[in-house]
This record gives C-alpha cells, structure tokens and sequence, in this order.
C-alpha cells in the first residue's frame, strides 16, 4: 500500500528556509516569463529579497532541533550554521554579478534562478542526512554550477570550463553513488545515523561488509572532494576558474567548497562515526589517509599558485589549498572526543573563507574588463594609488588569505591548526605552517604590485552600488570576524553533530 | 582580579589607536595637521606611560594594571594585558621613540616623491599600537597577534617609502620574521591546548606547583622543542647569528624612521620575548640550551663587529652593529644571572637609544647629501660641529664609554656574566673583546666622516640643524647621560621582577652547577 504522510509528519516547517528558496526560486522561473524586457532588471533584486528572506528565517530558526521529509531533513545547529553561510555567499554573489552580467554581455534571467538553485542544493548538502537525499543535493548543487561556468559561451575558455567540470562532475557524482551504494550493502540502510547505529553489527560480523562501508566511505570521499578541490581531485578547478565568468568562479569557489565539505562532516562524523570511535585500526588508517590527503593539498595548492600570472587560476590554487586547510581539521576530528570541536573548527574556517575570498573575487571583478581580460598579476600595479579603498580593501583581504592576525583568515587557521594540535596531528600542523609561509609569498606579490611597485595604474570603471556594497560587506566581515571572534564562535559553539548520537 | 574601569595599560595600548582613527577622517591635503595629529598622540602616549612609571610599584614583583577580559572563551583566550618590571621600560622606550621617529619623518624627502603621507603616519600609530601590546601582552595568543600585526606596518614602510631595492628588503623582512613566528605559533596552541589556558602566568604557576609537567629528556623532548620553536622566532627578530641575515637588507632599505624603530624596538621584543617566554615558560629547557645559545651570542657579537668595520655604506655599519650589541644582550639573558638580566634589560633601552640615535644621524647626514657612503664625507666636525658633537656622544655611547648608558648595560651583563656557571669566564672574555672591537668600528666611523679634511666641497655648505632635528637628538643625549650617570633609576624599579625571574630559574641552574 502506498503509504501518504501527512503533513505534520513532513514538519515542513522546520526546514523553512530551504523551502523559502526552492518556493521562491520556482516563482521567479514564472515571473521572469510574466515580466517585459525592460523591467528584467528586476529579478537579481527579487532573488535577494527571497534568500534575505531564508536568512533571516535560518536565522531565527537557527536553534530549533527538529527533522523534516521522514528524516531525510534534519533542522540543526549545523544546518542552521550553513544555511547562513549559503545564503550568505548567494546573497554576496548576485550582488556581485549585477553589473558585471551586464557589461559582459552573459546577462540572462536565468543566470539568478539556476544561482538559487544551486544555493538551495548546498543548503540540502548540510541539511540532509540520507545518502539518497545528499545524491539529490549533490546534483542539485551541481548542475546549475556546470550550466553557469558556460554562461560566457560562446566564449571558447567558458565553453571549456564548462564541459570539463561537467564531464568530471559526473564521473565524480558517480563515484559517490558507488560509495553510497556500498554503503547500503554494508548496512542495509542509507540512513546516515542508522549506519552509525550499525557500526556493532558491522565490526562484529566476520564478512566483508566492512569492507564494503569503509570502501564506500571512501569513494564518498572522492565524489565529495572532487567539488571542494581536494588534491589529487583538484585538476579542474584552475581551468574552471579561468574560464568561467568571474562571479560564478566567486560563487562556486565558496559553495561548492561549503556543500561538499557539509556532506563530508556529515559522513565522516555521522555514518562513519559509529566504526571510527569503536576500531582504532580503521581510526588510524582514516585518520593518515585525511592526513595524507590535506598535506597533499595545502602543498600543491600553494606550490603551484607561486607560479600564477593570472590572479583567477591564483585563487584557484588558493581554493585548493584552502579546502586542504580544512581537511586538517576533518582528519583531526577522526580523533574520539574531537569530533564536534573539529566540526567547528570547520564551520569558522568556512565562514573566514566565505568573506575573504568573496572580497577577494569582488575587486578581481572589478578589475576585470568586459572582454575578461585584465585579471594578470601586473593589472594590480598601481591599484593603491588609481583606487586607494579598493586597494586596501584587496590588501586585508590578501592579509587574511595569508592569516595575519585581526583579520578572519587567522581566526579560520587558529581553530583549524587548534583541534589539529589536540589530536596530536603536530607534524600536519608544522607542514601546514610552512605551507602559509609559502603561501605569504603569492598573496603578498598582489600587495606588492598595488601598493610598492611604481607604476600608473590602469583606469578602472565605477563598480556600482552592488558590487560595492558586497565588497564593503566582505571586508568588514573579514575584519570584524578577526576582531570578534566571539560573533561567529557564538553560533558555532551550539553545533554537535557526533556527540549528539551517542547514548 | 575584579576591574570596573579600563586599566592605565590598557588605556596607553589603545591610545594611537585613538589618533589612527582621527587620522582616517583627514584628507592627504591636509598635511600638516596629518603631522600634528600623529605627533599628538604619540606625545600623549607617551606621557601616559610616564604615569605608568610613576604609578608602579617596584617591590610589587607580581604583574600590575592588569586587565582581563574573555576574548575567545571557546579556547580560553583571553585579553590578559599587565606590566611588570620586565615589561615597563620596554613600553617607555617604545613610547619614547615612536614620537621621535614621527617628529624626524616630518621633513623627509621621500614624501616630496612618493607622498600619502596619511597611509605613512597611520602606519606608524599601527606599529606602535602593535609594540606597546608585544611589550603588555599575557595571554599567548594575544602576545602572538601582536607580535604578527607589527609585521604588517613595517613590511608597507619599507616596501612604500624605502629606497632602491625596497620590494626585496621587505618582502624578505615579511617572509623570514613570518617563518619564525609561525613555527611558535604551533607550540603556543600546543603549550595553551595542553595547559588549557593561555595565560602566561598561569600557565607558570601550573609549571611550578607540578599541574603541568613538560618532559625534557633529550634534544628532541616535548620542553625542548618547545623552547626551540619559541627560540628561533625569537632569535630571527633579534637577529642572533646566524639569523641576521634579513637586518642589513631591512635597515640600509627602510626610511630612516623605520630604521630607527626596527632598531629601537622590534629588535627588542625578540629578547624581551626570550625572557618572559623562554626563560618563564621553560627554565630546564633554557639552561640547557644556554651554552649553545651562549656561542650563537658570542659568534654574533664577534662577527657583527667584524663585518661592520667592513662596510662602506653608513646604515649597513649601524645595522651590522645591532649584530653585535643585541649579541650582548642575549648572552646576559641567558647567564640567568639577576646582574646580567638587569644588564640585558638595561642594554635593551640602551641599544634602543643609542642606534636609534645613530640612525637618526645617518638619516641627517642622507637627507642633506643623499648618499650613505662615507666616502662621501670627512671634515663635517668643522663644517657641522653641533651635528658633529651630538654624534660623537652617541657613538660613545654605542661603543660603551664609562658614563654613557652603554657602558653601565655591557658592564652589568659582563659581571653578571662572568659569575654564572652557565656561560662562565670564557664566554665573557670573548664577549669582552666586542667591547674593544666596537671601539674600533665606532671610531672608525667617526673618524671617516666627521674628523679629517672637506674631502668634498658639498659638505662645506650643509644645511644647519632644523629645529625639528635638535628636537629629536636632544632627548636621545639627555637620556644617554641619564642612564649613564644613574643607572639606578633604571635599574631599580626592574631589579625585583628580574631576582623573582632568576628565583624561578635557580633550581634548574643549581642542579647543572653541582653535576660533576
């Protein structure tokens, strides 16, 4: 019989926000058919009314416990926590890309709506604690991401960023669908917290489902790495970032990143939590294969961004190395009793990221001609002089990449190297260091170029409001999170996410 | 401790953050009141840290104006600021310089070509800021973030208004001072997560009554890294041999007021740092590396000496100098003596004063003639005998006469010393023959530039002192003399926090003494 729940049991109320933008999102799809060429501009405006709305609803439901969907959704303090930063990185995004969809000539309404849908698949990546639901998210916050790295087509660099993230997209997705389904043949459920629950009759069992569920974890770990640029999986990302349209490089640098790292914490501290805390053997060899892999990536990551001309594929390096950054914290949460604060750890660093990078893409946009040259090492000369705010701007936000104190890069790297230290990860955290040391290099060339190096800067057009106003976000969030701590550490504080499942 | 209002320390921090702030809402026209703001504030400053010194209580050994407030209360950070005798003098010199370093930027050239002189002034503010919290700082973390922000304003004041081969200097400034500090902030997070606190007091306290227990046995024991990663950050700032390399290339290129200040006082919170860190936090772990650091000393004073009788170039001489002398004061800190820390802490405000001063004349000597080669000069005693009679006491004072303040700080250190089993009577004669050799390379600059024939006929018509230069050279003679003929007055309000410091280190050192 087919069974029909009712609307109570759906409790759709708990997962608002993510119902706000996926409603809102569906709406504008309709009302950009109903409205005239001449009022298009209307909808990017609409788009931030809707997500400005689902923040404040994330915001005031950021507390609340609750699961929705027959526990497919689950309404946390680490949902809550993501959602705000989704929203935020959407709402920053399309901010910034008003007037440069414009002046490049890629604008098309569409642009903002597949934007919102790939905000709401990250939200769902964080919120959804079923491997079919995060399967679904995953796609969700993908397709859109492929679509809109094409956007400058008929561009050929565009055209290519596309077709590749697309073709390794894929071939990523289908990674983590093995995964999953190893997982269920291991546990006979997709049910993140009943696989956590079976972790007994998992290590009890003499037959290979163990295996399977530490294989499964693994190729999860693929997929998922994949879109937050986790080396050896990272080969796209400087091609994609090239090519693409720099607000959506803006906006998929962070979400992706936030969306995948999301889902990894959910497996690897829920469904993978019940082996992990029970087999210190499978601990250990979980614990160096993350190692392994976050000294991978801070290390090419920083390494090959020293040899970047173009500030674009720069950041891409930078991304990567910063996804590395954070798999230090997931490695060091493997350890028993670590996992929530490795969680925050995560969650602070993501949102240090957010503003930094964000900035960071708004003054590339900025500088960036129509034709989408203009984003070398050497445009940068004599930015301190021709734009002395913007300049500034771009040097805190250089200083916060690099994590310079009073600024959220070192608040990001204090929590991320903290739990790693704890967990005893001594070696990982000094690679790690000199790693940012190297990284100083590159960021502070920018600085160089703008402020030491003698030179007439090029004319740079006037931004526009949006764009500004998303830029003087970005920086004084970057500063007052490096000032404040405590404004963030507040919220992130409330989130458990292992410890809530232990008896 | 319960405080209602804002400690003195706390105020004297805050206070160029004050004037940065002012600063921001001027426009780069308005360059003269840009000039008087910064002035201003660094005036007040450093009258406020006068009442510091007034209201301090010297046979108060524990920290005094604390002030703490939760900063990060997730990890246990804390706002944790407090002076004691250790610290007090450090935040008068850093409050005492930072005037003048503004006063002698006022006229500068480098302005006339290269401008934004209220990026250059608030720069300025943001250092001192960043020194005075190095210099008060408790808490670990909070010692660390100040220590990394001055990083910042120095990096953009050489690499802005330095000379030709700015963008090297400071790039390499920024990225070796970086390397160091880093390697320390791995062991503050590993000492603070340990202890479960980062307060540096508490974190002793547990350390004495045995809560807190680092084992040292071996090269490569817990204590023994610790006290290396703290070491080599400390070391790289102050520069010891062989970590001095980034200083020549820093000062020949900084702007004169960045020379001075580098000199004076960045310089200072490397060793300031050996004693509140390395010697507070890890005691066995420093009397067993005093012998080795003891030889970097000696090999630095020694050779800092020797390579500065090479140079041909003015700032490089005086830079190779700061080798030698910061050498001096390392080796005082870690004879662990009372006399010889005193000596150190001394030599500190003295070093501070005295290569300050001869910056300040290098800069004179550039601003007018535009070239640091002493080449270049000879026969300014006859063309510019104030300029010349005011360096002449300086450069007595660098090179330790009896009654200026350098010879009461290198005096201090040596007797202390010669008596400590750690470092002994071979180090100190070895130490003692920098003595001598800095006479040779101080007079030796004298003599090129200020004694013998005009070699030149520019020199004959040189620009009087303005009075913004007698402005900034008097207060270094007056304190030169000062500390050279009362000592006391300096060395009083520290000598008890230093005995309580040697106190805590004695057992450790009794023990290396009686071993057979």
């Amino acid at each position: 019989m087919l069974y029909i729940p009712t609307l109570e049991q759906l409790n759709l109320m708990a997962a608002l926000p993510a119902i706000a933008v996926a409603a809102w999102a569906c709406v504008l799809v309709i009302v950009d058919l109903l409205l005239p060429k001449s009022r298009k501009g209307l909808i990017p405006w609409l788009a931030v009314g809707g997500l400005v709305f689902a923040l404040i609803a994330a915001l005031l439901t950021f507390s609340d416990n609750g699961s929705a969907f027959l526990g497919m959704y689950r309404a946390d303090a680490f949902t809550g926590f993501l959602n705000v930063v989704v929203l935020l990185t959407a709402i920053l995004s399309i901010l910034m890309s008003i007037r440069y969809v414009q002046r490049t000539g890629i604008i098309r309404s569409e642009y903002y709506i597949l934007l919102m849908f790939s905000a709401l698949g990250m939200m769902l990546m964080a919120s959804s604690t079923d491997l079919v639901m995060i399967f679904v998210a995953l796609e969700l916050l993908s397709i859109p991401l492929y679509v809109l790295s094409a956007f400058r087509s008929p561009d050929p660099k565009s055209e290519e960023a596309g077709l590749k993230y697309f073709l390794l997209g894929a071939f990523a997705s289908a990674f983590f669908v093995f995964g999953a389904a190893l997982v269920y043949g291991a546990t006979g459920t997709t049910q993140l917290e009943l696989v956590f629950a079976s972790a007994g009759r998992v290590l009890e069992s003499n037959s290979p489902h163990l295996f399977y569920l530490v294989a499964g974890a693994g190729l999860m770990l693929v997929g998922l790495g994949f879109k937050a640029a986790i080396a050896p999986f990272h080969v796209w990302t400087p091609d994609v970032y090239e090519g693409a349209p720099t607000s959506v490089v803006a906006f998929m640098s962070v979400g992706a990143k936030l969306g995948g790292f999301a889902a990894l914490m959910r497996i690897a501290m829920v469904a993978m939590g019940g082996v992990l805390m029970n087999d210190a053997e499978i601990r250990q060899a979980w614990q160096g294969l993350l190692s392994l892999l976050a000294a991978l990536t801070v290390f090419i990551g920083n390494l090959v961004a020293i040899a970047q001309q173009n500030v674009k594929r720069m950041l891409a390096y930078s991304s990567i190395a910063n996804a590395g950054y954070i798999l230090i914290a997931l490695a060091a949460g493997a350890t028993p009793g670590l996992q929530d604060a490795a969680v925050r750890a995560i969650l602070v660093y993501l949102i240090t990221y957010l503003f930094t990078t964000l900035g960071a893409f708004a003054v590339v946009i900025v500088l960036e001609k129509d034709d989408g040259s203009g984003v070398m090492l050497d445009d940068f000369i004599g930015l301190g002089r021709s734009r002395p705010l913007l300049a500034f701007m771009m040097a805190v936000f250089m200083l916060s990449l690099i994590g310079v104190p009073l600024t959220a890069g070192f608040i990001g790297k204090l929590a991320v190297f903290g739990v790693a230290v704890n967990a005893g990860l001594i070696g990982l955290v000094v690679f790690a260091v000199i790693m940012t040391v190297v990284s100083a290099y590159y960021y502070a060339r920018i600085i160089v170029n703008m402020y030491l190096r003698d030179g007439e800067g090029q004319p740079v057009p006037e931004e526009g409001h949006a764009l500004r106003w998303a830029t003087y976000i970005c920086f004084v969030g970057t500063l007052a999170v490096g000032i404040l701590p405590t404004l963030v550490t507040a919220l992130s504080d409330q989130v458990v996410l292992a410890t809530a499942l232990l008896p | 401790m319960e405080l209602t209002g804002l400690s003195l320390a706390t105020v004297v921090l805050f206070l160029p953050m004050v004037g940065m702030i002012i600063l921001l809402f001027l426009r780069e026209e308005q360059a003269r009141n840009i000039r008087l703001v910064a002035l201003g504030t660094s005036i007040v400053t450093f009258l406020f840290s006068l009442v510091l010194w007034a209201q301090f209580d010297p046979n108060n050994t524990s920290l005094q104006f604390v002030q703490q407030t939760p900063w990060i209360p997730s990890l246990n950070i804390s706002y944790y600021v407090g002076i004691d005798g250790l610290s007090l003098f450090l935040v008068i010199l850093t409050t005492f310089i930072t005037p003048i370093a503004i006063l002698i930027s006022w006229r500068a050239h480098v302005f006339e070509e290269r401008g934004r002189q209220k990026l250059y002034y608030i720069f300025m503010l943001l250092l001192e800021w960043a020194m005075i919290g190095v210099f008060i700082a408790q808490d670990l973390i909070l010692f660390y973030l100040f220590w990394e922000v001055t990083l910042v304003p120095m990096y953009f004041m050489i690499g802005i208004w330095g000379s030709e081969q700015r963008v090297y200097a400071a790039v390499k400034f920024f990225l070796y001072t970086m390397a160091g500090s880093l390697l320390m902030l791995v062991a503050i997070l590993y000492l603070g997560l340990t202890a479960g606190t980062f307060a540096q007091p508490e974190i002793v306290q547990m350390m004495q009554s045995g809560q807190l227990v680092l084992p040292l046995d071996g090269v490569f024991s817990t204590q023994s890294l610790l006290f290396l990663a703290f070491f080599i950050a400390f070391a790289i700032k102050v520069p010891v041999w062989p970590f001095h390399s980034w200083l020549p290339d820093a000062h020949v290129q900084a702007p004169t007021a960045a020379s001075v200040i580098l000199a004076a006082v960045l310089l200072k919170m490397g060793s300031y740092g050996m004693i509140r860190f390395n010697l507070q936090l890890f005691p066995d772990a420093s009397v067993d590396w005093a012998p080795f650091v003891a030889v970097l000393a000696v090999i630095g004073i020694i050779y800092g000496a020797w390579v500065s009788y090479a140079q041909t170039d003015m700032k490089k001489l005086v830079a190779y100098t700061s080798v030698s002398h910061m050498g001096f004061v390392v080796l005082g800190i870690f004879a662990m003596a009372s006399a010889s820390i005193n000596g150190s802490i001394l030599q500190m405000l003295n070093h501070g004063i005295s290569t300050g001063g001869l910056f300040l004349i290098v800069g004179m000597l550039y601003e007018r003639r535009h070239t640091r080669q002493m080449s270049a000069y000879g026969g300014l005693w006859a063309t510019a005998p104030l300029l010349g009679g005011i360096a002449l006491v300086i450069a007595l004072s660098s090179m330790g006469m009896p009654g200026t303040n350098g010879f009461v700080g290198e005096f201090t250190i040596l007797l202390g010393s010669v008596g400590s089993p750690l470092t002994g009577v071979v180090f100190t004669l070895l130490a003692a023959t920098g003595v001598i050799l800095a006479a040779i390379y101080i007079l030796a600059f004298f003599q090129k530039v200020f004694m013998g024939e005009v070699k030149h006929e520019e020199n004959r018509s040189l620009p009087k002192l303005h009075w913004t230069e007698l402005a900034v050279l008097v207060p270094i003679v007056i304190m030169i003399l000062w500390i050279g003929l009362a000592p006391n007055t300096f060395i009083a309000p520290m000598d008890p926090s230093v005995n309580a410091l040697v106190q805590e280190v004695q057992p450790a050192e009794t023990e290396i003494a009686q071993l057979p």
